[in-house]
Formats: structure tokens, sequence, C-alpha cells
């Protein structure tokens, strides 16, 4: 078939541009995401139920809306505007954090609330302080958090309305497998189009093919 | 007759004992309720410094609410608890340790969770190191050390948890129910555990149903029905001539009920 040899230089870029925006998303909505997560999940404070109804609310925001906020920030006659990130794959990376980080705090949440039922009373006997028990928490419960941050992942590799806005899909800079399939197919090559859609469900194949095999090992070692 | 007057001196020994060592924890009027339910009320004891407390009572009389209380899981609705003398606080669980009656393993190895109970209460480097290894060697848990805690049988969890709970050095042991469906040699081994800690000066307070371990663990006895103290005092009057129908029931094994049911 012509998949292979449609494989070149431009392919590649696009999907190396792909991966590398949507892991520095997934990474920074994480460095956010499972602290904030955890701490709704695993502590009692005033306005905890408003906290994880807007997490949820905003887990389902629209990649567009989200784009179009973040478009906002960063145009030029915007709060953000003067750092001249429109356009560039940063505010791309600033987008899919936007759309991610609250999938990873509402399902971490989750998470970390179930694990504290068990471990809750047997933490405060032990004197487990509040940065420990997060802490704790987030590494006992780090295989089922696995599953999260793949919902980020997915989610992320796959928009195309936020990176779309904010990047603006110019080749060589800002081009990503999802705003290149639907410039290419609108232009009626459907072969490149095909070829980079096929490469993006292989992503998502092998993804879920490690994390499933990192949790079959740890459930059958009683660590998830 | 020389038997009758051992028995003597150890009876009033027991009893000097019981009156010389030192409180260790007070309850006055202790009571909790929840959502309007008074699940314990009433009850005023005195744990006493390096001795053993067995708690007995039917299932669903309050004592693992009892133990939760004393441990500061839960707060008091009346009464006080006095700890070292002073009201129960913050600090409860200072100085305490506790194991539940469905012991929590955390999702690591056996020596992660005793170095994890270590860590929190700041046990560094090679005492550290030094206090999980002693607590390995005495729960006869050396070989699994690298196991994930959770497929550990019943029993090895429950000397895992013991340990854990030991290794930090704790004056009080609170243990729910340790041997509740385990076998004799598991009992054995857990009730072997709990006599080391004895004889290294920890106070014990245990709750179960076995009335040969109480028999045989047992200094103080406190019995609890719905919630109320029936009886408490030393094991040997207690466990022989109870004066609460209660006790003499449940000695007996016959059901003891205190609000009269309708025959069907
Ligand atoms: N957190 C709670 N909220 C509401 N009710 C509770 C709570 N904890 C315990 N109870 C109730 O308090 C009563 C006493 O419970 P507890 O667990 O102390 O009994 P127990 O003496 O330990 O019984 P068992 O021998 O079965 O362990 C029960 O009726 C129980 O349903
Ligand atoms: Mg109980």
């Amino acid at each position: 078939m012509s998949l292979v040899a449609g494989w070149d230089q431009a392919l590649s870029e696009i999907v190396l541009l792909s991966l590398q925006v949507t892991l520095s998303a997934v990474f920074v909505s994480c460095l956010i995401g499972l602290p904030l997560g955890a701490m709704v999940g695993a502590f009692r404070f005033p306005g905890r139920r408003p906290a994880i109804l807007i997490m949820n609310v905003l887990m389902g925001l629209p990649p567009v809306v989200v784009g179009l906020m973040v478009y906002l920030m960063l145009s030029a006659s915007g709060p953000m505007g003067v750092l001249g990130l429109l356009y560039t794959p940063t505010a791309m990376i600033i987008a899919q954090t936007v759309l991610v980080t609250p999938i990873v705090a509402a399902l971490s949440r989750q998470v970390v609330e179930d694990l504290h039922q068990e471990y809750s009373e047997q933490f405060t006997s032990m004197g487990v302080g509040p940065l420990q028990r997060i802490m704790a928490l987030l590494w006992d419960a780090r295989f089922s958090l696995l599953t999260v941050v793949l919902a980020g992942f997915g989610r992320a590799v796959a928009e195309v309305g936020a990176v779309m806005i904010v990047g603006g899909n110019i080749n060589h800079v800002t081009r990503v497998m999802t705003t290149a399939i639907a410039l290419e197919t609108s232009k009626g090559d459907l072969e490149l189009a095909l070829a980079l859609g096929l490469v993006l469900l292989l992503i998502a194949l092998l993804v879920n093919l490690v994390v499933m095999t990192v949790r079959g090992t740890a459930a059958r070692a009683s660590y998830a | 007759m020389r038997e009758v007057a051992t028995l003597r001196t150890v009876l009033s020994q027991n009893v000097i004992d019981a009156a010389i060592a030192p409180p260790l924890m007070t309850a006055r009027g202790l009571g909790c309720s929840i959502k309007g339910q008074r699940l314990v009320r009433d009850v005023d004891l005195t744990i006493r410094q390096g001795r053993r407390t067995v708690v007995l009572g039917p299932n669903g009389a309050g004592k693992s609410v009892l133990l939760r209380l004393l441990h500061g899981l839960l707060p008091a609705s009346e009464g006080t608890v006095l700890w070292r003398g002073n009201p129960l606080g913050a600090d409860a669980q200072d100085g305490q340790a506790m194991v539940f009656q469905r012991p929590v393993m955390l999702r690591r190895s056996v020596l992660a969770n005793l170095n994890f109970a270590l860590k929190v209460r700041g046990f560094r480097g090679p005492e550290r190191a030094r206090r999980a290894a002693q607590a390995l060697e005495m729960a006869g848990l050396d070989h699994l050390a690298k196991r994930p805690a959770r497929v550990l049988s019943g029993g090895e969890q429950q000397r895992l948890a013991i340990a854990r709970a030991l290794a930090t050095g704790p004056d009080l042991l609170l243990l729910d129910e340790p041997t509740a469906s385990l076998d004799p040699a598991a009992t054995a081994r857990i009730e072997a555990l709990i006599g080391q800690a004895h004889a290294s000066g920890v106070t014990i307070v245990m709750v179960t149903h076995d009335r040969g371990q109480a028999q045989r663990l047992a200094d103080d006895v406190v019995f609890l029905q719905d919630g109320r103290l029936a009886e408490s005092g030393p094991a040997s009057t207690l466990l022989h001539s109870p004066r609460s129908d209660a006790v003499r029931a449940w000695l007996d094994g016959r059901l003891f009920v205190t609000t009269p049911q309708t025959q069907p």
C-alpha cells in the first residue's frame, strides 16, 4: 500500500509535533490536576461539594470554547498578548492543558476518595500529616491513576477545535495530526488524511495496550 | 492448703497490682452518639499502665466504637477521656497504636508498610532500618518482606498489622479482634506477639469474642452490652464470679437479651 511510501518527512514532522504538544500538556495537567484531585478527594473543607461540581462540569468543556478562551487571552489585545504566544506550539500546549487538567483532577478525585475511604482511619492512627497523606494516596493509587492519565491523553491527542483556533494549523509550525486531517480532508487529499488517521489510531491502541499490561501486572501483584 | 495460700497471694498480688499501677487512660461518663443514635453511653473505665484489658460483649455492643473513642478517632459526645492525665486532644494518637478489625494493608510490600509507619513517626536512616528488621523478625515475616502486603494470608496480614503498630514503640496498643477468623495455630502466634509486646511494657487493650483468649490474656475485663458497661474488673473475679446477668449469661454461652422479646 502507498501508506508506507507516504511515510515521509512531512508526516513524521506532524506526528512528532502532535506527540510533543499532547505529552507536554498531559504532563502539566498531571502536575496541577493530580494534587488538586487528591486534595479534594482526601480533605473535607467548606465548599468541597461546589468544587467537585465545577471540576465535573469543566471536564466536559467543548474544545472550541477552550480554544476561544485561550485565544482571547493570548491575542494581541488580550491580557497575555505581549507574550506573543498565539499561533505557537506553546499556545496549543496551554489550550490542551486547560482542556485536560479538569479531566485529570475530576477523575483522580474519585480514585483518591475511594482509596482514602479505606486508608483514612489507619492514616489518622499512624499520625500521617496532610502532605504525607496526599503523597501516599497518590502513590498507592498510581496504577488506577494511570488510566486517568490515559483518559487525559486520549482527549488531548484526538482534539482538533482548540489547537486549530490557537495554533492556526501553520505548516511546519503548528500543524498537528488532527488539524492536518481536517485540512487534507477538505482539500480532498484523502490518502494523507487516512494515513494520519491510522497513525492516530495506532498511537491510541499502543498507549492502551501499555496501560493495560502495566495495570494487569499490578493487579496480579495486588497493588491496584 | 499450700495451694490455696499461693492462690490467695497470687490473687491479692493481682489486686494490689491493679490498685498501684498508674492509670494510663481514664474514661468518665464516656458516650458517643451518631445521627441521634447512642452507640456508647455512661462508660467509666481505667486502663492501667502495663496491664492487659480485654473488652468483651456481643456483636454490635459498641466495642469497636469504644476503641475508636479511646484512640481519638471518634469524638466523645458525652464525658471525658484522659490520656496520661490530659484530655484527649489532637495528639491523641501519639504514643498509641491501633490494629483495626479489618487490618488496612497499604498497596506496597510488607517492608514498605513497616517503613511507611516508621517514616511517619520520624524514624530515619539506620534506626528505621533496624526497627523495620526487628518488626519483620518479631512477626516472622522476614521471608515475605518483598511480597505485596495484600497477597498475604489473613494470619500474616494480622501479624504484619500488629508488628507495624508496635514498630514505632507505642505505650498503648489497641487491638480490635485480632484473631477473629484465624485458626488455632495462627491465633497462638498472634497471642505470642501480644504477649511479647506486653512483656516489653506495652499496655494492651484488646477486643475479643473468644472466652479462652480472654482467660489466657486478660488482667482486666470490660464487658459491654448495648453500648453500656455491664461489668468491669479484674479478670480473675469477672470471669469466675461475675455479678451481672449479662456476663453470667455470656460465660454460660446463653443468649442474653435485655429487651423482652415477643414470642412468635
Ligand atoms: N460510624 C458509625 N455510624 C453509625 N453507626 C455506627 C458507626 N459505627 C458503629 N455504628 C453502630 O454502632 C453499633 C456498635 O458498633 P460496633 O462496631 O462498636 O460493635 P462491636 O461491638 O464492635 O460489634 P462486633 O463484635 O460485631 O465487631 C452498631 O449498631 C453499629 O451499627
Ligand atoms: Mg467490632
